[in-house]
């Protein structure tokens, strides 16, 4: 199997300097490596730096020690270390990121924020837009709304939104920040058939998940965070 | 979209500056700057007022020649000058086609009492064009592009709104197809609403363009929203660089810290 992501002794630390600069160790000693074709979860319970952890991994947080490996146009690249411009060239054509919230952009409308990703990295417009409104079908949000900004919506129908978005593009790597939180029954599996499909195709996961079901369902492996706590 | 995405992903920096300073007697303004801009590119410069972004935006865009270091563009021939070795005739090339410059009072950068048709016009007459016909039907489509009523295009922009005369002077900038712009405070001074139509409006002709673009602001949301990458300034110094997300969700000097918890959640 082609290794995609391999995180070795990966470090963070917040500096608070406002409040007298005190240290917040987050996690330290984070090493762990996923496949393509698998859906890693991470498990621990809230605080034990999950989230920080996919962010790191998505060049959102910096990594203060150790190295982040991703596999990038078919080489491994170290994306602790990685200059911003090659960071973003990552984030177009290697690694998406699924989180629950929405950072709506004024007047873009539902059908445009889940084709963006698609129209980025070059398909045209129209294609990109059916396959968006495929997405949007999919995931029972209402036709009427797919020419209205999302910021209007439901934190539901954003969060919806935001998965199409995730899930269109055919990136090698994708973060789930929590995909299925708030979401109600139906669109839960809707949800899960899209990460089966994702892991056929080969894509490399990590996810956040805490409903046990969802995850027994996704995981080929979990990964318990509490063993990189940085008290410890 | 391809040669976009080729541009953006360019190896050889568009703009750079090395070891840059001004200082106006005593006062140092900035100092010790270096950067590299690619083509395609947003660079927001960040801090708050005295901080030096403004004078950084002279120096970049040859209006102020630095006290110590270089500024240096790479011309359409492909080559890197310093701007303090350009001739006359590549400098007005560079101002009046290659470059915008969106000054924060829309007043001086536009022509007030002339028409907004000649507003627009004008940059093209500039590099050359003579036919009347095609240039009043570009800078109508362009008034189009920055949402201006085309039944408005013989009117003077002293008759315009706030953000329309902004828009106006995006349009100015844009015609000639500049591969860099300058922005110094596009959206202060507007409407909150104003700001957002506006922003929205830059973010998707910088994406469609490709366009460099330096955008000098105080406002985070503004660096957020339109760039790729961050210098925060104060002081006269870059204390901190990095891409926009990361040094907003991750603020690592104090003064950044200080900065992006300054903001009041909407």
């Amino acid at each position: 199997m082609t290794t995609m992501i391999e995180i070795d002794n990966a470090e963070k630390t917040f500096t608070m300097h406002l409040q007298g600069g005190v240290k917040l160790p987050v996690v330290r000693g984070v090493s762990f490596a996923v496949d393509a074709g698998e859906c890693v979860v991470l498990s621990g319970p809230s605080g034990a730096g999950k989230s920080s952890i996919l962010k790191m991994l998505f060049g959102n947080y910096r990594c203060d020690a150790g190295r982040i490996n991703v596999r990038h146009d078919g080489a491994m690249l170290d994306l602790a270390c990685a200059e911003p411009r090659l960071v973003l060239n990552v984030r177009r054509r290697t690694i998406g990121y699924v989180s629950q919230f929405l950072r709506a952009v004024p007047r873009v409308s539902a059908l445009d924020v889940a084709a963006e990703p698609l129209i980025a990295t070059g398909t045209l417009r129209e294609p990109a837009r059916e396959q968006a409104a495929m997405l949007l079908r999919r995931l029972n949000i209402p036709e009427r709304l797919w020419s209205l900004p999302p910021s209007t919506f439901s934190g539901g129908e954003q969060q919806r939104v935001n998965i199409a978005r995730g899930f269109i593009s055919n990136l090698p790597v994708l973060l789930l920040d929590e995909p299925t939180a708030s979401l109600d029954a139906a669109n839960r599996a809707v949800v899960v058939d899209l990460i089966d499909a994702k892991k056929k195709a080969g894509a490399a996961m990590i996810a956040i998940v805490h409903d046990d079901e969802i995850r027994r369902v996704i995981a080929d492996r979990v990964v318990d965070v509490t063993a990189f706590g940085a008290a410890a | 979209m391809a040669e976009m995405q080729r541009a953006a992903e360019s190896d050889q920096p568009l703009l750079v500056a090395e070891g840059l300073a001004r200082s106006y007697g005593r006062l140092t303004a900035c100092r010790d700057i270096s950067f590299a801009l690619y083509p395609g590119e947003v660079l927001a410069i960040v801090g708050e007022s005295g901080s030096g972004k403004s004078t950084l935006l002279q120096l970049l865009s040859a209006q102020l020649a630095p006290s110590h270091g270089h500024v240096s563009y790479r011309m359409r021939d492909g080559i890197l000058r310093d701007l303090a070795d350009l001739g006359e005739a590549e400098r007005r090339f560079l101002f009046r086609t290659d470059w915008g410059y969106v000054h924060q009072d829309p007043a001086l950068g536009l022509r007030m009492a002339v028409s907004a048709g000649a507003n627009v016009g004008e940059r093209l007459m500039g590099i050359g064009w003579n036919n009347y016909g095609r240039i009043r039907q570009t800078a109508s489509s362009w008034l189009q592009r920055v949402e201006i009523d085309v039944d408005r295009i013989d009117d003077a922009p002293r008759t315009y709104s706030g953000g329309m005369r902004q828009r106006l002077q995006i349009a100015r900038n844009l015609v000639t197809e500049p591969r860099l712009v300058f922005m110094d405070e596009p959206t202060g001074g507007l409407d909150v609403s104003v700001q957002a139509r506006l922003l929205d409006l830059m973010r998707s002709l910088v994406n469609e363009l490709g366009l460099a673009a330096v955008v000098v602001t105080h406002d985070l949301a503004v660096a957020r929203l339109l760039s790729h990458r961050v210098m925060v300034m104060k002081e006269g110094r870059v204390i901190e660089t990095g891409l926009t997300d990361q040094v907003l969700d991750d603020p690592r000097e104090p003064y950044t810290q200080l900065l992006v918890s300054s903001i009041l959640p909407p």
